[in-house]
């Protein structure tokens, strides 16, 4: 019985390598797997078939042929609508999180400046519309800035304007869209980072004659920089890529690469140029998803 | 009285930001006008039509057997990524596994979407596995993301609890899975449901990774709503996504209510058992012990 036991447990992996290997094995499968992937496909060439793209390898009269595709490449580099929509995402994504942080800083601060009790209600009713559909919100915008939406009729109301002015299917409302959007993303880390802060020190800078402006400056936003960082990163990252605000708030000059990506994907079934528009995408990404990891990292050991 | 400072002013605005349009949505979801921008009086006939609308029926029970069985995976599956990330602080490919956890957080959703889809036609070629697309690939894709999102909650809770009291029941000789059931589980239970919520209303929401992983009859919810608005906007949509708002508002009414509710019994029962201790450490026949 005792030896059953014994080859039992060898033959089982430990508790600690389960309990390691579960989520990591998943993760491994569903995340990271799935890239290299996405990856071979992008030196495939598309064909009428099911899936529909070419072998990038064969075994042929005893040799094995890799042909890697480096079309849909070159493609991406020569077609001025990609490249133009690589940087309009980019610039769209870094207006928005710059708009999103000159918001969300001042809210922050506030939730963070509150009693406690109110803090988690502020936070709550923050967190609150990040659970909700995206495209929900997004769609509550689009009757709001229709040519005869609520917007308009405001602003012709209060005799602003005399005819509605075209903010649907424009940039305009893209960035509203985003900023609207993703504004929770930036106010959750910053408010994570802030109300750590030790007021003492602010007592001391002012006890010691520095301005509060000085004080914001010099000991509030360099002791916040990890929460900057995070939030920046959680609004960025995301809205490069996004599909569904340029889709519905977006009009025909609205180049983003997420749409791109899509339309390549559904309406032309070119599944090797999305995927080589995935994987420079991802290229792009890198080095902020990088730094937000280590951010993360970063305030996890802050907190333990 | 309070000084009203800059930063309350932007919060007030910025809270108004966030909550109006959805308010405004809302209020015209009850518009008997069939124009959607024309107020024409109040009126429920575009929920009562929803009933009759089959199709989106249909896609609505889809949503939520998707969201219920991602809920559970991802709990399960995101608490134990936790526990590695804050329990076992030292092994082959920590860096690796911290990375993995939380990438999906940012990841734009087209790229996990489409690279999911060809890890499953790949899949379906070799191993002959998903022959179609359907419930289980858009289960497997919400499971991944949304793990990460209770991977977040969990680890922040298992960061704050006090070690000791696990450390005192392995002292006293209770095996670790023990020691995580009996002790660890109860004392994370609030952000564990808090995490199952999170990644039911985020799976019921999700429109891109199902549109990618999604094979034919198995649309859903989102997916549905999509198509519709694409064409513009429309009195039943609104009253479809004035439900969706306010199911997710009474959600996270509930995680709010409940864990704060968990959260002051489990500190009044830790007084409690100080109280008594104190009490029973100090009774007059005994030396009272050095503090």
């Amino acid at each position: 019985m005792s030896t059953f036991h014994q080859a039992l447990i060898r033959v089982l992996p430990s508790g600690r390598k389960l309990v390691i290997g579960i989520p990591f094995l998943w993760l491994f499968l569903f995340f990271m797997l799935p890239f290299f992937l996405v990856m071979k496909i992008s030196f495939s060439e598309a064909t009428v078939s099911i899936p529909p793209y070419s072998q990038i390898y064969g075994f042929v009269d005893q040799k094995l042929q890799v042909l890697l595709n480096l079309g849909n490449y070159s493609l991406l580099g020569a077609d001025e609508l990609y490249i133009s929509a690589y940087l309009g995402s980019l610039k769209i994504a870094l207006l928005s999180t710059l708009m999103c942080l000159l918001i969300g800083f001042p809210m922050a601060y506030g939730i963070s400046k509150t009693r406690k009790e109110m803090q988690n209600v502020l936070l709550l009713l923050i967190m609150m519309p990040t659970w909700t559909a995206i495209l929900i919100r997004v769609y509550a915008w689009m009757g709001i800035l229709s040519n005869n939406g609520l917007l308009n009729a405001f602003l012709m109301g209060c005799g602003l304007i005399s005819s509605p002015i075209e903010i649907l299917n424009t940039n305009t409302a893209v960035y509203i869209g985003v900023v609207y959007a993703y504004l929770p993303f930036m106010v959750l880390p910053l408010y994570a980072n802030l109300v750590k802060h030790d007021q003492s020190l602010l007592e001391a800078a002012s006890d010691l004659g520095s301005s509060n402006f000085n004080n914001f400056w010099k000991i509030t936003v360099p002791l916040a920089k990890n929460g900057i960082v995070a939030g920046c990163m959680l609004v960025f990252i995301p809205v490069v890529g996004e599909f569904v605000i340029p889709e519905l708030l977006g009009g025909p000059e609205t180049l983003m690469i997420g749409r791109v990506l899509w339309q390549e994907f559904f309406n032309n079934r070119d599944w090797p140029v999305a995927s080589a528009l995935a994987v420079v995408m991802l290229a792009i990404l890198i080095i902020p998803i990088v730094l937000f990891n280590r951010s993360q990292a970063k305030e996890m050991e802050a907190r333990a | 009285m309070k000084r009203f400072s800059f930063s309350t002013l932007m919060l007030v605005l910025g809270l108004l930001f966030i909550y109006l349009p959805m308010l405004i949505l809302v209020i015209y979801s009850f518009n008997a006008s069939k124009l959607v921008t024309v107020w024409g009086g109040w009126s429920l006939k575009w929920y009562l039509g929803l009933l009759d609308n089959t199709q989106l029926m249909g896609s609505v029970a889809r949503s939520l057997e998707i969201a219920c069985y991602t809920a559970v995976a991802a709990v399960a599956l995101g608490t134990l990524a936790a526990f590695v990330l804050t329990r076992v602080t030292r092994f082959k490919g920590r860096t690796l596994f911290g990375g993995l956890v939380t990438a999906p957080l940012v990841m734009p959703e087209v790229i996990t979407g489409l690279s999911l889809l060809l890890l499953f036609v790949a899949m379906a070629q070799m191993i002959g596995w998903p022959m179609e697309r359907g419930l289980v690939t858009i289960w497997i894709a919400h499971t991944t993301f949304c793990a990460a999102y209770v991977a977040v909650v969990v680890s922040a809770r298992l960061r704050e609890l006090d070690l000791s009291i696990e450390e005192a029941a392995m002292d006293l000789g209770a095996r670790p899975l023990k020691v995580f059931f009996l002790i660890t589980i109860p004392m994370i239970a609030p952000s564990l449901a808090a995490g199952g919520m999170m990644s039911f209303a985020l799976s019921l929401d999700d429109l891109v990774l199902a549109s990618f992983v999604s094979g034919p009859g198995s649309t859903t919810l989102p997916m549905e709503v999509f198509s519709a608005v694409r064409l513009g906007v429309k009195p039943e949509i609104n009253a479809v996504a004035s439900l969706i708002l306010m199911a997710v508002s009474l959600m996270t009414f509930m995680v709010w209510y409940f864990s704060r509710k968990a959260e002051a019994n489990r500190k009044r029962a830790i007084q409690e058992a100080m109280d008594q201790t104190a009490s029973e450490t100090w009774q007059p026949q005994r030396t009272p012990a050095t503090a």
